[in-house]
């Protein structure tokens, strides 16, 4: 329904999140962000992924004001509606929101997110650089 | 005849009830919600009607809208 175009389809955290809505159907649209509000990736074109990301801002804002003080910090956190549910993960200062349909496997979404914003963080070292061919040209059919 | 109605009536007390139990559990799904999750792994539920979850809820609204506008 919401789910738009990947706006940069070259940088990693669009790529991951091509893979995401892939994967997940349940999710709708996503944003990656940091705590600032800068926009990451977005499955949304940029004017509305930059909505996105300072609804999810305040959102997170929002719930570390309920956290108790002196407590652990926030890692994640889902909010169900009737028209549809809102996720927010976060994995240090990188962070990934998320609208799903209502009723959506929570635990299911979670780890999808998870699995994202981990894929973010490996990218640089994980990235394979182009493979080398192993097949060997067979020199005795030649001669 | 006496056994037929018996275990008809009982049949219908036991639909009723499954009825009932899944009628319940709906609701609860759909009453709006909030789940905090904090790194050891406490949980903070709000749900509709808490002081703290208005504010959230909120929130969450606006992204979804945003999401689907």
């Amino acid at each position: 329904m919401g789910c738009g175009s990947v706006g940069l389809m070259a940088s990693p955290p669009a790529q991951a999140l091509a893979d995401l809505t892939e994967i997940s159907r349940q999710v709708e649209a996503a944003v990656v962000f940091d705590r600032e509000g800068t926009v990451l990736g977005s499955t949304a074109d940029d004017e509305r992924a930059g909505r996105l990301a300072s609804a999810a801002v305040e959102l997170l804002r929002a719930a570390e004001d309920v956290r108790p003080e002196g407590a652990e910090e926030l890692v994640q956190l889902g909010v169900a509606l009737s028209d549809g549910s809102v996720f927010v993960v976060s994995d240090g200062d990188r962070l990934i929101a998320a609208t799903t349909r209502p009723g959506p496997t929570v635990g299911l979404v979670y780890y999808d997110l998870k699995s994202c914003l981990r894929g973010l963080a490996e990218e640089p070292e994980a990235k394979p650089g182009p493979r080398r061919r192993t097949t060997t040209k067979k020199t005795d059919a030649a001669s | 005849m006496r056994l037929r109605s018996f275990l008809a009536g009982l049949l219908v007390a036991i639909g009723s009830a499954v009825a009932a139990i899944v009628l319940r559990r709906r609701a609860v799904r759909r009453r709006e919600r909030a789940e905090i999750y904090l790194a050891d792994g406490t949980l903070i539920a709000l749900t509709d009607g808490h002081p703290d979850a208005e504010q959230l809820l909120q929130h969450a609204r606006d992204l979804l809208a945003t999401a689907r506008s």
